[in-house]
């Protein structure tokens, strides 16, 4: 069983979502896929740990070797990405049974719990494949199930914000498409490893250029790099509020690691920013995000709103430690994947608790909480130290990392929008906490702290931000070893 | 003789072209979605062309000493997995559609934007 792991991860997930439905009971569909949840974070454990001792790990489908076979390579940038993926997932579902019996009706449950666990196996996929056309197959798995996921949102507006996603998710996962036809017309192999060893053959022809725009445009679509992140705001304002802590948390992640690997992997690090120069796109367009997503944000009345925009200006921050294309910028890119999970994870699912007990997340009817829902706004204000970016936080642990990776090459502007960034950041939530605390209106009467079933799951994300921001040894290990395996730099 | 030796990819291009200005032009939601599926179908017909070669015959192993030349298959059959996608797509995009419809009344933006004020 072990040896299959790799494939496994994928497939229970894959599997348990049609049993979800089947079994068609709010608490059994939930009990299915808590199980898979459960077991693939559990699985991911064992593949880090694995892939730490042994190195990389290859897996054929079906034991058709590659690269005629789809193959599956779990190295330690996929194993990071499944670690989130899967700890993030085994968090949210059960936060999730309490928070979706409030905002969604009954029969919709089960398909609800279906939706995600396929949601969750395509972000997977996505994490452990190393066939570039499996890449977009999982990536529309995944995407067809957020855009359901988001328009389960009690609120209309759901709806367009579900449909203006699938819109421009569509043309990005087309436009990723092209870009591996191209790729697949110059080479004749969709394996990974392989496109590596033969592109640099054909690299001068217009033809690979052409693939690698394609490429770029489609992922930074899916990852919502400034300025086609327009999409962001509106799902995550109106999706339910587990489908938005699991997906703030990350869909976003998996697509920067698809450019990671694309980039790094399948283009190499040479021909990416030697002759493409992709470090003069990705450097301008992440500052560009983190002020002016971050001053957008300090506008927004809307705290979940709020919170998305500051999603973008994240982004920002990942992808300009991977434009600096150093081992140290990659490095402060992959700590950053992780550790905005943790806190965006914990400051939505923090919102929930606050959508679960006033219905509405609007900063002017927030006032008085944090005398009503002690517990709830103290993880907020945890969460939100971590995103400015407090020692004793992980938010410092990534900053750190990438004001270091700015100056090793020199860059003072950048490394002073990074600081800026983050002063941004402590006007936005500054604005939640004011409401909340400092508003003169006492709150409504009747609200009292949220259940222990939604303070629990919150809480395990606010403690997983203080523990990996005082001790940040294990997380930096694992993405410093990852940073080094894309850059071709270790083994 | 390159300009009309390349006529699928001018056919590609056009194709795309149409589907996207489609999509971005348009405010109907359902005429949106038709410029999705062209500018995907574009796409199919990108792989599915590139696959054929002049004199190639369909890839069916055959008992005969002459090598024969057939067209590369993988493309199609990568496709056959994209249609599909492609199909679920526009599926989920229209039952989107439908539900705009029931809470706004209408399925054009403007209108749309209009009444989320």
């Amino acid at each position: 069983m072990n040896e299959h792991l790799p494939v496994l991860v994928v497939v229970v997930p894959l599997m348990a979502a049609p049993l979800a439905a089947l079994a068609n009971r709010p608490r059994v569909s939930w009990a299915i896929a808590l199980g898979a949840c459960v077991w693939a974070f559990a699985a991911a454990i064992g593949l880090v740990q694995r892939v730490l001792s042994e190195g990389v790990i290859r897996y054929e489908l079906g034991d058709w070797a590659a690269p005629f076979g789809i193959e599956y390579v779990v190295d330690a940038a996929s194993a990071w990405v499944v670690l989130i993926v899967t700890g993030i997932g085994a968090v949210v579902v059960p936060y999730a049974r309490v928070s979706a019996e409030r905002e969604l009706t009954a029969d919709r449950i089960p398909l609800f719990y279906t939706a995600f666990l396929l949601c969750l196996a395509g972000l997977l996929g996505i994490a452990v494949t190393g066939d570039a056309f499996n890449v977009f197959v999982f990536l529309e798995i995944s995407s067809l199930s957020a855009y359901a996921l988001i328009a389960l949102g009690p609120d209309r507006r759901a709806l367009t914000a579900s449909y203006q996603y699938l819109i421009m998710g569509s043309v990005g996962a087309t436009f990723i498409v092209i870009g591996i036809g191209l790729m697949y017309v110059m080479t004749g192999t969709l394996n990974m490893a392989d496109l590596a060893e033969r592109l640099p053959a054909v690299a001068d022809t217009r033809t690979i250029p052409v693939a690698f725009t394609f490429l770029s445009v489609g992922i930074t679509l899916k990852l919502a790099l400034f300025p086609l992140h327009l999409w962001l705001p509106n799902a995550y304002t109106y999706a339910p509020s587990a489908v938005t802590a699991f997906i703030a948390s990350t869909a976003t992640k998996v697509a920067v690691y698809m450019l990671l690997r694309f980039f790094f992997t399948v283009f190499g690090a040479a021909f990416s920013f030697d002759v493409m120069q992709l470090d003069r796109v990705l450097i301008p367009l992440a500052l560009v995000a983190v002020l002016t997503t971050s001053l957008v944000a300090v506008y927004q009345e809307n705290a979940k709103r709020l919170l998305a925009y500051s999603s973008v200006a994240q982004i920002g921050y990942m992808v300009l430690g991977i434009g600096l294309g150093s081992v140290l910028g990659v490095t402060a890119g992959l700590l950053h994947l992780f550790n905005h999970a943790l806190m965006k994870g914990a400051l939505f699912m923090a919102m929930g608790c606050v959508m679960y007990r006033i219905g509405s997340v609007r900063l002017e009817r927030m006032g008085g909480l944090g005398r009503a829902m002690p517990w709830t706004m103290a993880a907020f204000v945890i969460g939100g130290l971590s995103l400015i970016g407090v020692p004793l936080t992980v938010g410092f642990i990534s900053k750190w990392y990438l004001v270091q990776a700015a100056l090793e090459q020199g860059l003072w502007p950048v490394a002073a929008v990074v600081l800026l960034g983050s002063l941004l950041a402590v006007l936005y939530v500054w604005k939640v906490v004011e409401a909340a605390y400092f508003g003169r209106v006492e709150p409504p009467a009747g609200v009292v702290e949220a259940p222990l079933a939604l303070l629990l799951p919150t809480w395990a994300l606010v403690l997983a931000n203080l523990y990996f921001g005082i001790d940040a040894s294990l997380t930096t290990d694992i993405a410093t070893r990852a940073a080094e395996v894309l850059l071709g730099a270790g083994p | 003789m390159t300009v009309l030796g390349l006529f699928n990819y001018w056919v590609v291009i056009f194709l795309m072209m149409v589907g996207f200005y489609t999509l971005i032009a348009r405010g109907n939601l359902v005429k949106k979605i038709i410029g999705l599926t062209i500018f995907q179908t574009s796409v199919f017909i990108l792989y599915i062309s590139m696959g054929k070669i002049t004199e190639g015959t369909a890839p069916i192993l055959m008992d005969s000493s002459e090598p024969v030349l057939y067209s590369n298959p993988i493309p199609h059959v990568l496709i056959l997995t994209a249609i599909v996608v492609g199909v679920a797509t526009t599926a989920l995009g229209l039952s989107l559609v439908v539900r705009i419809k029931e809470a706004y009344g209408t399925i054009e933006e403007d209108e749309i934007q209009d009444e989320s004020l």
